[in-house]
């Protein structure tokens, strides 16, 4: 019986079917699922890793010993893992080796927009393309068939509409692997990339890479011509090939489900067939740029299709209607249109410890080197309390690298901020740099005990594995003591005036300092009972003294709120209106409380 | 286009946290034991932090994408008043909508800087006549006890629009995926909101 499955739950059920033993994995969106969905398979052996570059080792070392492996990250975890991944081309590998990488077009959740299929041509390594949750779990479970008989790691390429998206799957049931669990001395010339052995290896790849794009050719089940109307033949790859299709039925199709090595024979002989070729792609003309130096005439491709953000059918649709049926599209006409409305971008929750720790430092006017988290929503006004985020890891090196051009001047008006999950991840290296060169940077570590903002997925922090086991914690204090950093502070953020005097002590200080929040659990952590550790349930504004300062809606909780009216307080003060709070949305952290002058805001008991 | 003739489009849209991703996961499992193929796509992530969420829900015989184009809403289920008007140029003309009568205020608003749209009820009715169920999805879940079944309360009013599947095979997909002990609340929700979302 059919099962509506996420493409990511896809990914896990066909990884599972196919006997893999070991799954890695850093969360990422939109990839994060994929590991999580896996954990719940007993027989299989799951985890967070530190990093994905760690993950990918990891399950390097689980298929030398002879157990099928898979790794799952998001597009810029895949940055992270290049290096290991480059050179597990050359060595091979002996279990299935499967690489999940979801790249993320439109830039929902992510700091870039990256085409993860350019990593297939640099890397000489095979990846392949589901469109929807079936051929998810249908392709994971051929490349890992695919990773042993040819002796290399196979890519999959998925992205946000084919992860986050649910369709119906036919599944199946699991297959055990039967190769001999083990490890083999002898394979040390084909694994030990020193470059006598690496040159011999590099000659592999290219005969590797001719026997599968035979493969490619002739048996990998996802490559499909479908013959219609010759006038136009459309190549497409992924979910632009569910857009094209849907908007172009009756058209010539070579769909691919392998975008590397690509098929040339294949491709050839479609082109050849059809009158005008058009290759519809989203992101990069990976496709188009290939068939190209086929010496192909590519009539449309990235002429007409945007390069840049996510493809719809809409914006399909609006660029190739013409090109295609020879007809324009035309644009339904809505009966009523929405106009200018007030936009809702994402904001920290109510409550959330990272707000009155960016109040603390938007207060002292500190230039922030932040990282990526949910805190890096600081950026927003009015808090306005981030100014660079880039990748994981970078802020501290980044402030730390600043203060080697500012000097003494910038002492007291730099800092680094990352969360528990991102300072495990990238952010010890840099604090050992900033030590050994004698840098004066403020790293603050943000310890809400979980990596939040992808949904919650425990790490080496928490004391949790993924299954929720019991698990050795991490000590933050001691990993910074140990590479050298004198001074240590713990802050609670709750406390605004405790943390913008520990925050001022060591901004200020000539040396390298660490300050960790302590009492600072994410909001939505059930297990850390967060909203015990309030004295109050929720907090209220009394309107009759409060004075429309507006100083407490600059911490931008999404409780409070203004509520224009002209008027007085009851001493006769002169107002245009009162904060307000919604205790649907107070979780009585009190910070509200601190920030107003004029003692207004008091707790509500419910 | 042709093909999307035969397939139905749901939108839903929401506040991050209000519930939409479960309502859209049990009418995927109602239509599926119907025999429709169906597909969804929805935004994770960043986007769940209070921001705005939306669902694209397709059925039919076979559904190619899981996006829907603008213009091509059949139906909008909207948990709150300002994300279904946000999307009111999506509908197509003879669509039909579920809306909860519950506005959560976004920050513009919350800052006094922009002001909350007035009577969007009254804008949908006057655009969309008799096609417009209003509920009050957030006020009858706090009266069964816990605000975060008002999802359930509007799949409710929407399984109202639905001749066929019936009722029974509704409750059937809240059993087979919600956990037992939330069953007899939901159960509850869903009834409710059957009957509501009078004109």
């Amino acid at each position: 019986m059919k099962k509506i499955l996420q493409g990511n739950e896809a990914i896990a059920r066909g990884a599972w079917e196919a006997g893999v033993t070991v799954g890695c994995a850093y969360p990422g969106t939109p990839s994060s699922e994929i590991m999580s969905e896996l954990a719940r398979y007993p027989e299989i052996y799951t985890e967070w890793s530190t990093n994905e570059k760690v993950s990918l080792e990891v399950a390097f070392g689980a298929s030398l010993a002879g157990g099928r492996a898979l790794v799952a990250m998001k597009h810029v975890g895949l940055n992270v893992a290049a290096d290991p991944l480059m050179t597990m081309a050359y060595t091979g590998v002996k279990g299935g080796l499967v690489v999940v990488v979801a790249d993320d077009p439109g830039q929902h959740s992510s700091q870039n927009e990256q085409d993860s299929r350019h990593w297939t041509r640099f890397g000489k390594l095979p990846m392949l393309e589901p469109a929807d949750s079936q051929e998810c779990r249908d392709f994971t479970r051929v490349a890992f068939d695919m990773s042993e008989r040819f002796d290399t790691p196979v890519l999959i390429r998925s992205e946000t509409r084919v992860s986050h998206s649910d369709s119906p799957v036919e599944t199946g049931e699991r297959i055990e692997s039967t190769l001999p669990k083990g490890l083999s001395r002898a394979d040390a010339p084909k694994q030990v990339m020193v470059p006598a052995y690496a040159r011999l290896r590099r000659v592999e790849i290219d005969r590797r890479l001719e026997k599968l794009e035979a493969y490619a050719e002739e048996e990998f089940p996802g490559n499909v011509t479908e013959f219609g109307d010759l006038s136009v033949g459309i190549i497409a790859s992924g979910v632009s090939y569910l857009y094209a299709k849907e908007l172009f039925p009756g058209y010539s199709f070579l769909k691919l489900g392998m975008v590397w090595p690509l098929p040339r024979k294949r491709i050839a002989d479609f082109c050849r067939k059809v009158k005008k070729v058009i290759v519809v792609e989203e992101l990069d003309p990976f496709l188009e740029t290939e068939i190209r130096a086929m010496g192909i005439k590519v009539r449309h491709g990235k002429d007409l299709i945007p390069s840049i953000g996510e493809l719809t059918p809409a914006i399909l649709e609006g660029a190739l209607a013409k090109a295609v049926t020879g007809k324009k599209s035309r644009a339904p006409r809505p009966r009523a249109l929405a106009g200018d409305l007030p936009g809702r971008p994402p904001n920290l929750c109510a409550g959330c410890s990272h707000r009155p720790l960016f109040y603390a430092l938007k207060k002292l006017g500190v230039f922030v080197f932040g990282d990526i988290g949910c805190y890096t929503l600081s950026v927003a006004p009015p808090l306005a309390a981030m100014h660079v985020s880039t990748c994981m890891g970078a802020s501290v090196g980044g402030a730390y690298g600043a203060g080697k051009v500012l000097g003494r001047e910038g002492l007291g008006k730099v800092c680094a901020v990352l969360g528990d999950s991102t300072f495990l991840h990238g952010g010890i290296a840099p604090l050992m740099d900033a030590v050994y060169n004698r840098g004066y940077s403020t790293t603050i570590i943000l310890d809400n005990r979980i990596t939040a903002m992808t949904g919650q997925q425990d790490h080496p922090g928490t004391g949790r594995t993924i299954r929720g086991e019991e698990a050795p914690m991490v000590d933050y204090a001691e990993i910074a003591r140990a590479v050298g950093v004198r001074h240590v502070r713990h802050v609670d953020p709750y406390n605004i005036g405790e943390t913008l005097a520990v925050l001022g002590e060591e901004l200020e200080r000539d040396d390298a300092s660490v300050i960790i929040t302590r009492n600072s659990p994410c909001i939505l952590l059930r297990r850390a009972r967060p909203r015990e550790r309030f004295p109050h349930p929720h907090y209220r504004v009394q309107q009759e003294s409060c004075r429309g300062c507006r100083a407490c809606l600059n911490v931008a909780c999404p409780a409070i709120s203004w509520r224009p009216e002209p008027g007085t307080t009851a001493e006769g003060v002169k107002r245009k209106g009162t904060a307000d709070i919604n205790f649907e949305q107070c979780v009585g952290c009190g910070v509200c409380g601190q920030v107003c002058a004029f003692e207004s805001i008091v707790p509500k008991e419910s | 286009m042709s093909t999307s003739q035969a397939t139905t489009n749901v939108f839903f849209s929401g506040v991050g946290g209000q519930g939409t991703i479960l309502a859209s996961n049990l009418l995927g499992q109602v239509l599926l034991r119907a025999g429709y193929d169906v597909k969804k796509a929805e935004v994770h992530g960043m986007a769940q932090r209070g921001g705005d969420v939306t669902t694209h829900f397709r059925f039919g015989a076979r559904v190619y994408s899981p996006l829907i184009r603008q213009g091509e809403v059949d139906i909008l289920v909207a948990f709150e008043l300002l994300e279904g008007l946000r999307y009111i140029d999506w509908l197509r003309p003879e669509a039909r909508i579920v809306l909860n009568n519950h506005r959560i205020l976004p920050p513009a608003v919350s800052l006094g800087k922009m002001e909350y749209p007035p009577d969007i009820a009254g804008t949908f009715r006057k655009h969309f006549g008799e096609n417009v169920r209003l509920v009050e999805g957030a006020a009858i879940a706090r009266a069964l006890g816990n605000i975060q079944v008002a999802n359930v309360v509007l799949l409710g009013t929407l399984s109202a629009l639905f001749t066929d599947p019936g009722p029974e095979q509704w409750l059937e997909a809240i059993r087979e995926l919600l956990p037992a002990r939330h069953h007899e609340i939901n159960v509850k929700a869903f009834l409710e909101g059957r009957g509501a979302g009078g004109i």
